[in-house]
């Protein structure tokens, strides 16, 4: 008979070796699936990892992709802390690059120093807002979050398409569906090649994280999360920490919108987020909500995108390879948490069944 | 505003019929899918890809039906056997099965679904019913495939309200530490409804792939698998309310493209904003006005280990 029992004796180095072999084995299984296909695994991960770091280009290409991820993870991270189930990311970057495009295109000749800030501005404020209006409703009536979120994606998505489509079209792109193109001011400057994301988002590794470990703010976040009646006895306002929090959370995932639009695309379009929102939920439970992990897994992911646009011309094996061995990486980590937090041992059985 | 319309709603509501209540079935048993989209999408590939290799419209049904069903048992071994967090293993299930299906769909684009498959999911008059002046021509002149989704739909309610398993499902999902005393096997109880749905999920993906596009194209879903969860809260958990709700968002699916007919001047894009809107409307009143009776099974989304009551 298996025996189950809860452990607290998993020690860090123990915890760390199960959820790396979990990684180990979710690559063996997709190399299965790889060679259903006819290739060679082994072959195909290694031009993954030669597509992501193979060259001064590639590592650069890399790193711009994983920008977004870092800062839309610390984003979302804020809300699942709550136990708010934000997939609403999607959206709220879209809404924050359409904040930051509205102030672009109106504004072109702003100096770059005023431009910038104020377009960053607007982002956080409309990404926030997309974030906070399922929150007020969380707040108010307990509002399921987790759908509301994503009907909200949908909605931008909408209104995004209806902007490049309609209203914001540019007319010097005769006919075809575009929104113009920033003015030079209203691009984000490079710093050592890289746009200058990289340094936001450095910045607000650190700052989440010292929010969430020395402020009083980030300490009630962390008692509500954990249980909204501790929250409430401790005579916490729990509904307001719950909109402000996803408010900050919508807002960082807005900036993240305006950096993309800003920073790499250099306009607004309906493909500005490339499902960023969706992987920053993996990334960021992978990470277990942990600022300084993030980086790290989110590179690592960013690796496995760029890897696999090089896989596609490499093996003709569809980009979407990719999420799938995401997929699959998190759900084998998932199932690892299980060995994490219980023992299981083989007893012998003596009392026969009834 | 004709019947023609009102009989395409019906059309439009049947792959969310069949999610809905693979959602229903599930969430009874006390779990929460979120990868409702993701078995949507897997179902709707591996149907399409079955029916171009075998031209057989049944094994294409079958397949997807299969895939849909492996793919809620991944999500079953997680959270039942490896008591992993419901939503976030829904969530993966989504981004996977979305990975899955472009993958998959690489080489599918603009394939058209043979004929002989087309024609065996074609309309046909039920006798007799159909000559019921309008109802008839909106819901009995169909194709098997919604006639399926009625007798599906009267299963489940049947199932669920007038079978002893079913009542046992019941207090799976309403008080699992009880039934387990009471003796019902929890984790299969809850294995067998999970691939259930997962079942139902992919025979509503190939719906859409196979009977409602019927082409392939990429992310065929478009949302509507979010819209089947959040539809499951206001259609209470009750298996005969998913009629309503399914052919209300069938009509609210098409209603943006037919407006356009009439040269109604509003772009087509915030039209189609529409069902997501309502779906956050519904949230909203079903959250505000909470009655005893559309309350969610009460263990629903919490993981259950005997050994830690």
């Amino acid at each position: 008979m298996i025996k189950m029992s809860a452990r607290s004796d998993c020690s860090k180095r123990e915890a760390t070796l199960i959820r790396t072999l979990a990684v180990v084995f979710a690559l063996v299984t997709v190399s299965f699936f790889i060679m259903i296909l006819g290739h060679n695994p082994i072959s195909v991960y290694i031009s993954m990892m030669d597509g992501a770091f193979g060259t001064g280009y590639r590592l650069l290409e890399t790193l711009r992709k994983s920008v977004p991820l870092i800062i839309t993870s610390i984003g979302i991270s804020l809300a699942f802390r709550l136990k708010f189930w934000n997939i609403g990311a999607e959206g709220q970057i879209m809404m924050g690059a359409m904040g930051a495009a509205f102030i672009a295109l109106n504004f072109p000749q702003l100096p770059a120093i005023i431009l910038l800030p104020l377009m960053a501005f607007t982002a956080m404020i409309s990404g926030g807002i997309w974030g906070l209006i399922p929150a007020y409703f969380k707040a108010r009536w307990k509002t399921n979050e987790t759908i509301f979120t994503l009907m909200m994606n949908y909605i931008a998505l909408k209104f995004i398409t209806y902007l490049q489509y309609g209203p914001w079209k540019d007319p010097a792109a005769l006919g075809f569906p575009k929104i113009p193109n920033f003015s030079q001011n209203a691009v984000l400057p490079d710093i050592f090649g890289l746009h200058a994301g990289w340094v936001i988002a450095i910045i607000l590794v650190i700052l989440s994280h010292i929010f969430i470990k020395y402020t009083q703010p980030g300490y009630e976040i962390e008692v509500v999360g954990g249980s909204e009646n501790t929250g409430r006895y401790a005579g916490m306002n729990v509904n307001k920490i719950i909109i402000l929090t996803i408010f900050a959370s919508g807002s960082i995932c807005g900036l993240s919108g305006m950096i993309e639009a800003s920073g790499v695309n250099r306009t607004l379009s309906v493909e500005i987020t490339r499902g960023v929102g969706y992987t920053a939920i993996i990334t960021s439970w992978l990470s277990y909500l942990k600022a300084p992990v993030i980086p790290i897994v989110c590179i690592l992911f960013a690796s496995m995108i760029q890897g696999g646009t090089f896989i596609q011309m490499a093996f003709q094996i569809p980009q979407s390879a990719a999420q799938i061995l995401q997929g699959a990486i998190l759900f084998f980590v998932l199932g690892s948490e299980f060995f994490i937090r219980y023992k299981i041992s083989f007893v012998k059985q003596n009392i026969p069944e009834a | 505003m004709d019947a023609s319309f009102f009989t395409a709603a019906v059309v439009a509501g049947t792959p969310l019929l069949y999610a809905i209540l693979g959602e229903v079935i599930t969430e009874k048993a006390g779990n929460l899918n979120l990868g409702v989209e993701g078995m949507m999408l897997i179902g709707a590939v591996v149907g399409f890809k079955v029916a171009l290799i075998t031209q057989n419209p049944w094994l294409a049904l079958g397949g997807a039906m299969i895939a849909g069903g492996i793919a809620a048992l991944i999500y079953a071994l997680l959270t039942v056997s490896l008591r992993a967090n419901q939503v976030v293993t829904g969530l993966t299930l989504t981004i996977f099965g979305t990975g899955f299906s472009s993958f998959m769909g690489k080489n599918l684009m603009g394939e058209v679904v043979p004929d002989n498959i087309k024609l065996a999911f074609a309309d046909f008059p039920l006798p007799l019913l159909s000559h019921i002046p309008v109802l008839g021509q909106v819901f009995f002149n169909q194709g098997i495939l919604v006639y399926g989704g009625y007798i599906a739909t009267i299963l489940a309610g049947l199932y669920l309200y007038n079978t002893q398993i079913g009542l046992n499902l019941r207090a799976v999902g309403e008080n699992t530490a009880a039934a387990d005393a009471a003796g019902i096997k929890v984790s299969l109880y809850k294995y067998i409804h999970i691939i259930i749905g997962g079942v139902l999920c992919g025979l509503a993906g190939a719906y859409l792939s196979l009977v409602y596009i019927p082409s392939w194209q990429e992310n065929v879903t478009a949302g509507r698998g979010w819209i089947a969860v959040a539809l499951v809260i206001f259609c209470k958990w009750n298996p005969y309310r998913v009629l309503v709700g399914a052919f209300l968002f069938g009509g609210l699916d098409i209603i943006g493209f037919r407006l356009q007919k009439y040269s109604f001047y509003i772009s087509q894009y915030l039209i189609d904003m529409l069902p997501y809107l309502v779906t956050i409307i519904i949230l909203i009143v079903v959250s505000a006005r909470k009655s005893i009776s559309g309350l969610p099974p009460a263990n629903l989304g919490d993981s259950y280990f005997r050994e830690e009551r």
